[in-house]
């Protein structure tokens, strides 16, 4: 198979204007994968199924994944020469910048005409608000249809061209976008068991805090000393 | 009921064992049968014996209802699958009568909540109950329909089915073994045989003031709307540390 960058400079020459580039992924499986220009992601997908030496046939994966704002804190530094006659001094310049969120569709394709793969495609939406829509692959790859609608459902991407388009895991009804990573889940955590860390956060708020038991230190959440355990135990679902 | 006058096999006899050893008749005296007067447990077990059958409608209506427990055909996540297999000949659910699983709720007798109940699927759970009519038990079968289980902090399980519906049995487990699920049936069994025809203490299908429908929540833009039936669940008052 081709390398990625090969693959990269045929699609830079076959579309001249497209925006192509390789995303290094630093982990140990260093699967790397081709960013896509989203204005063109139809036509260059069609150009990777098709191609002769490419030939991928198959997708075998379709997901998505939220990117949140980010803080980036530029640092610019400059030599200041000393007018005493000293050595210079170097004075650093940081400025705060914030690079906009997004969402990104990833598809993992596969040929199974040249049995090689896989090559990972991604697709960047504008932002996360306003700005989310794709073009979708189903019509190129029909495996994409249901997982693009998860896509959809949980990320709230909105693939331009897909023939069905619904909420595949959630209701109709359903507003929110779960794995967006800003989603706050409804609180009904009204009787957890063992509750810990955010959950026993949530717990608390559902029931009144005990009067302190004088004399008798707080051992902390965890401890089974009799000594603070309610005197009656109250009725526990069956 | 009629070969069992002339068989007196070991298996008939449990049925009158745990229905006079149930812990809610109370007492260390067998309280003596209605229909039977005066007549002692022994006695009228010799009685059996000889042929002679003494029984009362409350018995053999209980009898009857606890041996047809028809179970609605519906399974929802991995629990199902061991509740398929305690139908099979393997661990046979049919020894207990209960091998008929209704495809439409209008016949079923019990609802086994077998698996996990995503609040997309509450609604539907709890109109099939509301379609099922009278006398109906319910079983939660595994940790899921108890509480949420694995999924118990996820944004789309619903933390059990008895937020919404009344349940007879819990089976806990994840999965309950069949033999677990056998074992909530006999549990079921043993709770229908205890039940009252008349007065005050009678079963709930036999009195009017026990509500048998219960609201169907709606999908709303965040969650399903109301997250649990007040009337039916309430969180137990756990006091917790500060
Ligand atoms: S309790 Fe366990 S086995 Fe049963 S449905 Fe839940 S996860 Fe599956």
């Amino acid at each position: 198979m081709e390398t990625l960058e090969q693959i990269r400079d045929r699609i830079a020459t076959r579309f001249p204007g497209a925006q192509v580039s390789i995303q290094l992924n630093p982990g140990a499986a260093a699967e790397h994968s081709l960013l896509i220009d989203s204005k063109l992601g139809r036509e260059i997908a069609l150009f990777l199924r098709d191609d002769e030496a490419l030939q991928f046939d198959y997708c075998s994966n379709a997901t998505g994944v939220d990117w949140l704002d980010k803080e980036i804190v530029d640092v610019k530094k400059t030599t200041v020469p000393d007018a005493a006659g000293g050595p210079a001094k170097v004075v650093e310049e940081k400025t705060k910048r914030t690079e906009p969120g997004y969402l990104e569709a990833v598809y993992h394709l596969y040929s199974m005409a040249l049995k090689h793969g896989p090559v990972v495609i991604r697709m960047r939406t504008g932002n996360r608000s306003d700005n989310v829509t794709l073009p979708s692959l189903t019509p190129v790859w029909r495996s994409c249809d249901f997982q693009e609608r998860e896509i959809f459902d949980l990320y709230g991407i909105v693939f331009e061209g897909h023939p069905d388009l619904r909420r595949l895991l959630m209701w109709d009804e359903f507003k929110d976008h779960p794995m967006r990573k800003d989603y706050v889940s409804p609180d009904d955590f009204e009787y957890e068991p063992t509750p810990h860390d955010a959950v026993l956060a949530r717990a608390k708020a559902h029931y009144p805090a005990p009067a302190p038991v004088a004399g008798v230190a707080d051992p902390g959440p965890g401890s089974t000393s009799p000594a603070t355990k309610p005197a009656a135990q109250p009725e526990v679902k069956p | 009921m009629s070969d069992a006058p002339s068989t007196p096999s070991p298996a008939a006899q449990p049925l009158d064992e745990s229905r006079r050893s149930s812990p809610s008749e109370g007492g260390n005296a067998p309280t003596p049968f209605p229909a039977a007067g005066n007549i002692s447990d022994a006695e009228r077990e010799e009685l059996r014996r000889n042929g002679i059958l003494l029984t009362s409608l409350e018995e053999l209506y209980n009898w009857g209802r606890a041996n047809s427990i028809w179970p609605l055909q519906f399974g929802l996540a991995c629990c199902a699958i061991e509740m398929i297999a305690a139908a099979t000949a393997r661990f046979d659910i049919a020894r207990f009568g209960a091998e008929i699983f209704r495809p439409s709720p209008r016949q079923a007798d019990l609802m086994i909540v077998s698996g996990t109940v995503t609040k997309k699927m509450a609604p539907n759970v709890v109109r099939l109950w509301n379609q099922m009519p009278e006398p109906k038990y319910c079983i939660a079968m595994g940790a899921c329909a108890i509480s949420g289980g694995p999924f118990k902090q996820g944004y789309n399980v619903l933390k059990g089915i008895d937020r919404f519906i009344p349940v007879d049995i819990y089976i806990p487990g994840c999965p309950p073994r069949p033999e677990a699920l056998l074992n909530g049936l006999i549990e079921l069994q043993k709770k229908i045989q205890t039940e009252k025809v008349a007065g005050p203490q009678a079963a709930k299908h036999l009195r009017s003031d026990v509500q048998s429908e219960f609201p169907v929540p709606t999908y709303g833009e965040h969650d399903i709307i109301p997250t649990k039936n007040p009337d039916v669940w309430s969180p137990p008052s756990l006091p917790r540390k500060a």
